[in-house]
């Protein structure tokens, strides 16, 4: 039996990069993502770049707004009876 | 918006985000700072969730003046399967569906989403690689990139830079990449809360993600990678 080719490309380390960081990657993907990143210093820059986009998207404060009839939607859910006790 | 008494910290303050049992048991006692806390948390949310599913700002609006009126009316029966937000914004991704079938448009948006993921989209840009025929390389980078400095990204400017290319993103990639990034939801609180389908919402993750990158990479100025 031939051993499986584990052999990535550049290329193909890039769009596989999500799923490693998710732990999605099954056992002979993530081998070939790890020996790739090993090897290529590019692929490990690019890996580097991605992580810090994800850390700067997870820093971005979030937008918030509260709808106009707010006070109406409490006063509802105040009014809201509860289940009848069975 | 809820004041400071004078001088006194405020430790609670989150504590219902902090702690979703205690926030359900409130909810159930009918407890009006425990409501106004989750309409503030997640009202923005919903309506940017909403505008991507439909496309049509005031129905947003309406679909999620209806998922609120139907969080009050089914917080008894929330079984906790799910967490809490899960929950609420299933209910808001059917109400948009039923929305887009009662305009007559017929694309859920777990279809749009499921066409986004199958349609072939590069993470990074075909120059940037050796063609196929290239001899010992093909499929390698032309020219390795660089690592970015590590407090490239920290500038307070690089916020709206972000902010823009989220909003530039396609419909189902922005909504994968808010929920997933922006506000740290697990994937499978995306896929349930959408309605996709786990490969799905990593393609579209993936995508987003990779066209932020590229956006940043400009900005930052060494020219593309």
């Amino acid at each position: 039996m031939t051993p499986p080719p584990l052999q990535i490309t550049c290329k193909e380390f890039a769009e596989l990069v999500t799923a490693h960081e998710d732990g999605a990657l099954p056992e002979r993907d993530r081998i070939r993502f790890v020996s790739h990143s090993e090897r290529c210093p590019g692929c490990r820059a690019y890996l580097q770049q991605f992580r810090l986009t994800v850390e700067a998207l997870r820093s971005v404060p979030r937008e918030t707004a509260e709808p106009e009839n707010l006070d109406e939607l409490a006063r509802r859910f105040k009014e809201q009876k509860p289940p009848a006790a069975s | 918006m809820v004041q400071d008494q004078a001088g006194v910290p405020r430790p609670v303050q989150g504590a219902f985000e902090a702690d979703e049992t205690l926030l359900v048991k409130a909810l159930r006692c009918r407890e009006e700072a425990a409501f106004v806390a989750l309409v503030r948390r997640y009202h923005s949310l919903m309506l940017r969730v909403a505008y991507a599913q439909l496309n049509d700002a005031s129905a947003a609006e309406e679909v999620v003046q209806e998922t609120w009126l139907a969080v009050i009316k089914g917080i008894d029966s929330f079984a906790g399967r799910s967490s809490l937000r899960t929950w609420m914004f299933r209910i808001l991704t059917n109400k948009a569906s039923a929305r887009l079938e009662r305009d007559g448009r017929q694309i859920p948006f777990s279809a749009l989403a499921s066409a986004d993921a199958v349609a072939s989209e590069p993470s990074v840009e075909q120059s940037r690689f050796f063609a196929r025929d290239h001899g010992p390389r093909p499929f390698f980078w032309v020219s390795d990139p660089r690592e970015w400095p590590e407090d490239a990204l920290l500038a307070t400017e690089i916020r709206s830079v972000i902010g823009a290319a989220v909003r530039r993103l396609p419909d189902s990639q922005r909504v994968v990449i808010t929920l997933r990034d922006l506000e740290g939801w697990t994937p499978g609180e995306v896929c349930e809360a959408l309605g996709i389908s786990d490969g799905n919402q990593r393609v579209l993750l993936h995508r987003a993600r990779s066209r932020v990158r590229e956006v940043l990479d400009g900005y930052l100025g060494d020219g593309p990678l």
